[in-house]
């Protein structure tokens, strides 16, 4: 099995310098993070990938089965450190991926060395005495608008999504296409992602980490970012000013200078 | 619309009275124009037949037509400046805003009907498409984002129905294909009483089958079974059911378990034939659906001393057995006048003996070989003089090696063969390791 062939690796940046892998949450695919690239590639090697199930990832590798938890998202992420044998690595996750970063340090802690969770959220649904956010018809309601919304995504399309290169000239026709998935792949993950509760992990973190939220996210409320930075034991915790669950794609140059700072005081 | 031009008479004479008509035609004309310039640009974004919305990049309102305001049962000042776009939808719409649409937005500049809810003040919910645009500054920064929303509640309805036709086609699917495994897992039950899953080792005797069956759901009628029936003879037989498929199927099994059990009784050939022929036709004369066979019933005995082995056979309405000699000769053994089994009570069945050397071996099979249709039109029938020259050059070979050139001759006939098709080859081996040693010549 070929790793960066079928999460979709793509490594840019200094190839000497300090690794650094941006994990993009669910939704769309690595594509989100490309306002944040420039930033990092100038001393980091930037390693990109799409989970099995989005962007350009290889769809024959999906399997309902083990991504059905996010260990399965985990072992994609811990794979794809392998295949480029990455030591002390910093993993970068947004929304769940953040959550799957722990998972991922906690299996690899050799290839982990540090966190940054942008927009965390280690349970989405409320429970006894703590507030996520959503109810499970919200969720149900989300897989709705899921099936209402192929946005670009058709079996005939699939193929050329999934990187075709024999028919480049559909590329300018793949409107959409950071976020086309198969919508039953994407049902999986959405499933994987806001029924997850990942609350009690946190206290596994021995990594420096840093908690990025923003002032307004219906997705991850700053309650939420609070309880996870109060969870990992030595965290920072920034506060962004930007609206949205994105604070990469809303406000890049604020998320930028608070990666950057960060990366600099772990040297 | 009225059309001055389309008068016929002269227009360009003021006297008559299909001018006075033009005339008229150019005042409306004119009054429907005065309508067109009453419609103002304002007006129509009010009113238009949509819902129109800006907001600020953060998603807070800036501006929002009445049409919207009308649809989502809110005042202007309730919205403008105080919610953002998300407030308005339903919280998993959010979800999907904040996962999709919003990065999306950000990365394209552009994004056009997706689909959402928006919640109204009394509670319900309005299902809209929404496209979306980002206005850029004259530096290119993004200044706002620009939003239509359409009633889409006939549409959502459609492709709820079309979604739940989707749904009850798959759970279909799903339950057909339960149950193509269900009745193939009994089917196979099934074809394992019809047909021997391998013939018993016979000593001093090699066998080979094969079995072909033109049925989809593999329930032949054709039959076929060897096995022992005291301390030194076996039985065999082969026949052929009339029909094809399940109603073959079951008619298979009960004769071939009434051979067996006759063969217990009294393995003698004509013996078992005439029980056979008893049992089918009290079962199926009276039923108004009366039901036979052909069959091929018969001994063997090999003598371990000399390495041949005694046939002793009858046949009920079956196409002759073959016998092909180590010398390379092959020929029909006749078993002419015997009668179809089941059909007629007290039938008689002809019978004959042979006995084969080291390398002799003796064929049977069903009429399905020798009625296989031939040629490029189908219309011929391979026949018997065509098999006979087939085994003539199969003469001298093993069991084994006649059965396998035999289905590469049942293969070759493609769809010519119609018909379910067993074979049945049973030899003296032509190196007997079994034998006791011979002296040599003196």
């Amino acid at each position: 099995m070929d790793v960066t062939r079928r999460n979709n690796v793509t490594v840019t940046g200094d190839p000497q310098g300090p690794a650094v892998v941006l994990a993009h949450g669910f939704g769309c695919d690595q594509n989100m993070w490309r306002a944040t690239v420039p930033a990092l590639a100038r001393d980091h090697r930037v390693v990109l990938f799409d989970y099995v199930g989005s962007g350009r990832s290889d769809p024959s590798a999906f399997s309902e089965k083990r991504y059905a938890s996010l260990d399965g998202y985990a072992r994609d992420a811990v794979e794809v450190c392998e295949a480029l044998d990455l030591r002390d690595a910093v993993f970068v996750g947004h929304s769940v991926s953040a959550m799957i970063g722990v998972l991922a340090a906690r299996t690899a802690p050799e290839r982990i060395g540090a966190l940054v969770m942008v927009a965390p959220s280690p349970r989405y649904l409320d429970d006894d005495g703590y507030r996520g956010g959503f109810s499970a018809a919200d969720i149900d309601e989300l897989l709705a608008s899921l099936e209402s919304n192929y946005l670009g995504w058709s079996a005939a399309m699939a193929p050329v999504i999934m990187g075709n290169p024999d028919r480049p000239e559909l590329g300018d026709e793949l409107r959409n296409s950071f976020c086309a998935t198969d919508p039953d792949m994407a049902r999986v993950f959405a499933r994987t992602t806001f029924l997850s509760d990942s609350r009690d992990d946190l206290k596994s973190v021995r990594v420096p980490t840093l908690v990025l939220e923003c002032t307004q996210d219906v997705i991850a409320p700053r309650e939420v970012g609070a309880f996870v930075h109060a969870a990992i034991p030595g965290s920072t915790l920034v506060t962004l000013d930007a609206t949205g669950h994105c604070p990469h794609l809303s406000a890049p140059e604020a998320t930028n200078e608070a990666i950057t700072t960060f990366l600099a005081g772990l040297r | 619309m009225m059309c001055p031009a389309d008068q016929q008479p002269d227009p360009q004479d003021p006297d008559t009275g299909a001018g006075a008509d033009a005339g008229a035609g150019r005042l409306a004309d004119t009054a429907s124009f005065a309508a067109l310039l009453e419609d103002s640009a304002e007006d129509l974004y009010e009113s238009a037949p949509c819902g129109y919305l800006s907001t600020l990049m953060d998603g807070t309102v800036a501006k929002i037509n009445t049409t919207l305001l009308d649809w989502l049962g809110l005042e202007r000042e309730a919205v403008v400046g105080r919610m953002r776009f998300t407030d308005l939808l339903t919280v998993g719409g959010r979800l999907y805003h904040e996962t999709h649409f919003a990065p999306l937005l950000r990365m394209q500049g552009e994004l056009s009907g997706i689909a959402l809810d928006v919640r109204r003040a009394d509670g319900g919910r309005m299902p809209v498409l929404v496209s979306s645009a980002v206005k850029h500054g004259s530096t290119g920064e993004p200044l706002l984002i620009r939003t239509t929303l359409f009633d889409a509640r006939e549409r959502r309805a459609y492709e709820e129905e079309l979604l739940r036709g989707r749904k009850a086609a798959e759970e279909a699917r799903r339950q057909a294909e339960a149950d193509r495994t269900r009745l193939q897992e009994a089917l196979a039950v099934l074809q394992q009483s019809l047909l021997p899953d391998s013939l018993p080792a016979v000593p001093g005797v090699e066998t080979a089958a094969h079995y072909h069956t033109a049925s989809p759901d593999r329930l032949g009628g054709d039959f076929y079974d060897v096995f022992p029936v005291d301390g030194t003879r076996f039985a065999f037989f082969l026949g052929d059911v009339c029909g094809k498929g399940p109603q073959a199927a079951a008619l298979t099994s009960l004769t071939r378990y009434t051979l067996r059990a006759a063969a217990l009784h009294d393995p003698g050939p004509v013996a078992a034939l005439t029980t056979l022929n008893k049992v089918l036709y009290e079962r199926y004369s009276g039923s108004g659906d009366p039901r036979y066979c052909t069959a091929v019933y018969g001994t063997l005995e090999p003598d371990p001393a000399t390495g041949r082995v005694a046939v002793h056979l009858a046949a009920g309405g079956h196409p002759p057995a073959l016998v092909l000699r180590a010398d390379g000769t092959a020929g029909y053994l006749p078993t002419p006048g015997g009668l179809l089994v089941g059909v007629v009570p007290g039938a008689h069945f002809t019978t004959a003996s042979a006995t084969l050397g080291p390398g002799d071996t003796l064929l049977l099979y069903t009429d399905g070989l020798t009625e296989a249709r031939t040629g490029d039109d189908r219309t011929g029938l391979y026949g018997d003089e065509a098999l006979l020259a087939f085994a003539t050059g199969l003469a001298g070979r093993s069991p084994q090696a006649v059965v396998g050139a035999l289905t590469g001759l049942l293969a070759s006939f493609g769809d010519g063969l119609d018909d379910d098709t067993a074979l049945l080859a049973l030899g003296a081996p032509a190196h007997p390791a079994a034998r006791p040693p011979r002296r040599g010549p003196a």
